[in-house]
């Protein structure tokens, strides 16, 4: 994984269809030296395990301000292990609540950014995580 | 505005100051910054002066209030005659939660009702659909059939009270169940006030929540405003918004310009469809944001008046009923910060004067802990009092356009005009707006202003206190409004109950007149009406008119 650039997909999960975040962070993401691929308004998350997979992508950033989170992120991450890629970091963003993030983390989302985060931060750790 | 003489004798004035001084003062004490800009990045001069305004001519550019081109304001006696409509936004969960929560809002003083409704709504889909799990009653609240709306405007005189819907793509649809729910009541059509959304071309562009592709989605619009003409003279057919664009990202300039620009479509496709401009143009509506940016703020609202009143007269010949700009404001949610959220509540109010300042015709407030879930009842009584606060007792609302003759409002708002309209001739030379969204130009000028505003926070040369300074480490132990999760299944059982007790074979009827009706080329909007009557569901009446309109797909903008 570290011998290539870092790739990620920025994904839109459910009917949420507030890109701002979405948009910004993959644009600093590229600029960063990432290869991002994102994934369009609406996904299932079959449709964003399977894009996942196919593009063979190190990272998954889930954004979410719909409040669909606690039903949507925990079929993706089981969708990730029925297909042997829990190897892919998972991490979130957007208007999740401070009390459903340890949750979701036992879950298995590595980190959940919240309003006000820094891309630079969620690009640190990313960096950190992967290690390229 | 001044004679020649007059001009010298201030030029004069001016370069004895910069000379004296001001290079004195700032010889000791130098600015804080190279360039100072506004919130939208536009250059701001150290003072303005009459040389600023200098070509200004009082009655062609400002007039006066109710009056072409609108400048100050859209009616002549504004809040001296009757307050702003103060519209929170709201809508949570089911029917019936939501129907609490505007009968407290009505309580504590709001004066219209605004409905938000859930995503799976907003996108045509019941609440038993596998594509609705997770959503329902989340953003707003959950409508399936006439039923919902019945409840949710229980004991709510529709005769008296206003309403708004935010609702796009399926817009029609539940203007067919508020009339349907307005003839229960004994309220004809005619009756009825309010406003429905009903802007498609910016849900392609920044809020997503389109149906149908764009030729069918035109149709729908142009049938709705040719319905209402007829019927609902009290009813404003669309609400032209630029706020989601701006919450995207946009500057306030590109705020106006698209958003006229999408106007301009609309304007377009009805005159297409046979409709006379002076019919329909009275009942357009906008919608808006107010940024952080006080003044400049101010400026966009008074540079969209004036500049919709002179294309309307430019381009349609129109009337000046039909050249008049009337608009809603909301504060800009995307300044939320869920660090110290009780800063919100100082974020909001300026934002807030903002669009009082600039003449809006209703407002909502955001409430302070909105970046972090739905607002509690508490949070939402903050965000009105603010508007309330505003109105009785800061004094700007006792005279109209107050800030009108200022150097500074005054150029800026010329400055705002001249920039929307370059953008509006940007989305002409491509061929109008939806061939600009098509291409994609809109999204990439909005996604470049949103980089750009972001990288300027991350810099710290864009201040957000709270975040990027003046930050305190406590965690607030914040209490959050959550949806009750049960929520889902009641909309299921609310829907097998109605299949079981409505007449089935008149649902069937009337869809496949639908699905007729929109294959040909007649007004759709007394078939839906028909289907709404039989009680055919939102997922039902939207599938009818799917099959036929097909899908719209986005183009990938990055």
């Amino acid at each position: 994984m570290s011998e290539g650039r870092i790739r990620v997909l920025i994904a839109k999960p459910g009917l949420d269809g507030h890109d701002r975040g979405a948009k910004v962070l993959a644009r600093a993401m590229r600029d960063a030296g990432f290869e991002v691929i994102y994934s369009g308004l609406r996904q299932t998350p079959e449709q964003i395990v399977s894009a996942a997979v196919q593009e063979d992508v190190d990272v998954i950033g889930l954004s979410i301000l719909s409040g669909a989170h606690n039903h949507l992120f925990p079929r993706i991450l089981e969708l990730l292990e029925e297909a042997d890629a829990e190897d892919i970091l998972v991490i979130a963003g957007g208007v999740i609540p401070e009390e459903d993030i340890a949750g979701l983390e036992d879950l298995g989302v590595s980190r959940v950014f919240t309003p006000g985060t820094s891309t630079s931060d969620a690009i640190d750790f990313i960096r950190e995580r992967i290690g390229a | 505005m001044f004679d020649d003489k007059k001009m010298r004798e201030i030029e004069e004035c001016r370069k004895r100051w910069e000379d004296g001084p001001l290079a004195k003062t700032i010889n000791r004490f130098p600015e804080m910054k190279e360039e100072f800009k506004t919130l939208s990045g536009t250059p701001v001069d150290r003072t303005y002066t009459p040389e600023h305004i200098a070509d200004m001519d009082y009655a062609r550019d400002l007039g006066f209030p109710g009056e072409f081109p609108f400048t100050r304001g859209a009616q002549p006696t504004m809040y001296r005659g009757r307050l702003w409509t103060m519209r929170q936004y709201a809508g949570f969960g089911s029917a019936e939660e939501s129907n609490q929560r505007y009968k407290y809002l009505l309580e504590q003083g709001q004066t219209g009702l605004s409905v938000a409704f859930d995503l799976p709504t907003q996108i045509g889909y019941d609440s038993d659909e596998p594509i609705s799990a997770g959503e329902v009653g989340k953003v707003g609240v959950a409508i399936d059939s006439v039923r919902d709306v019945a409840t949710l405007f229980d004991d709510i005189p529709l005769d008296k009270v206003s309403t708004s819907m935010t609702i796009n793509a399926p817009a029609a649809i539940l203007l067919a169940m508020y009339i349907a729910v307005g003839e229960q009541g004994g309220h004809g059509p005619g009756a009825l006030s309010g406003t429905i959304q009903n802007d498609i071309l910016k849900e392609y562009v920044a809020r997503g929540t389109y149906i149908f592709p764009p030729e069918p989605s035109m149709r729908l619009i142009t049938d709705i405003f040719a319905y209402c003409s007829e019927k609902m003279p009290s009813f404003n057919t669309i609400s032209i918004s630029g706020y989601h664009m701006r919450e995207a990202g946009c500057t306030a300039a590109q705020e106006v310009g698209f958003t006229l620009a999408n106007a301009i479509a609309y304007v377009d496709a009805a005159v297409q469809a046979g409709l006379e401009v002076d019919a329909f143009a009275p009942r357009l509506s906008f919608f808006f944001a107010a940024q952080s940016d006080l003044l400049e703020e101010v400026a966009k609202f008074r540079a969209a008046r004036r500049l919709w009143a002179r294309i309307m007269r430019e381009r349609y010949g129109a009337s000046d009923k039909s050249a008049r700009l009337r608009f809603h404001t909301q504060t800009a949610g995307c300044t939320l910060t869920a660090q110290q959220p009780d800063n919100n509540i100082v974020r909001v109010t300026l934002q807030a004067l903002a669009a009082v300042l600039g003449g809006t015709q209703s407002l909502h407030t955001n409430s302070r802990d909105e970046a972090l879930a739905l607002p509690t009842e508490d949070s939402v009584r903050i965000a009105l009092r603010t508007q309330q606060i505003i109105a009785h007792e800061s004094g700007v609302a006792e005279t109209v356009d107050p800030l009108a003759g200022s150097f500074y409002v005054e150029r800026m708002t010329d400055q705002v005009e001249e920039a929307a309209r370059e953008y509006i001739r940007a989305v002409d030379e491509r061929g109008g707006a939806p061939a600009a969204i098509e291409d994609g130009y809109i999204q990439r000028q909005i996604q470049e202003s949103a980089y750009d505003h972001q990288k300027a926070v991350e810099s710290n040369e864009r201040v957000v206190v709270g975040v990027n300074r003046h930050r305190t480490e406590e965690k607030p132990d914040w209490e959050i409004l959550r949806v009750d999760p049960a929520i889902e299944q009641r909309q299921r059982e609310k829907l097998e109950k109605l299949r079981a007790t409505r007449d089935n074979a008149r649902v069937e009827t009337t869809l496949e007149d639908l699905s007729k009706a929109s294959a040909g080329e007649d007004n759709l909007m007394p078939v839906i009406l028909e289907a709404v009557r039989a009680e055919a569901t939102l997922g039902e009446i939207t599938g009818a008119m799917r099959s036929v309109f097909g899908e719209y797909t986005a183009p990938i903008v990055l």
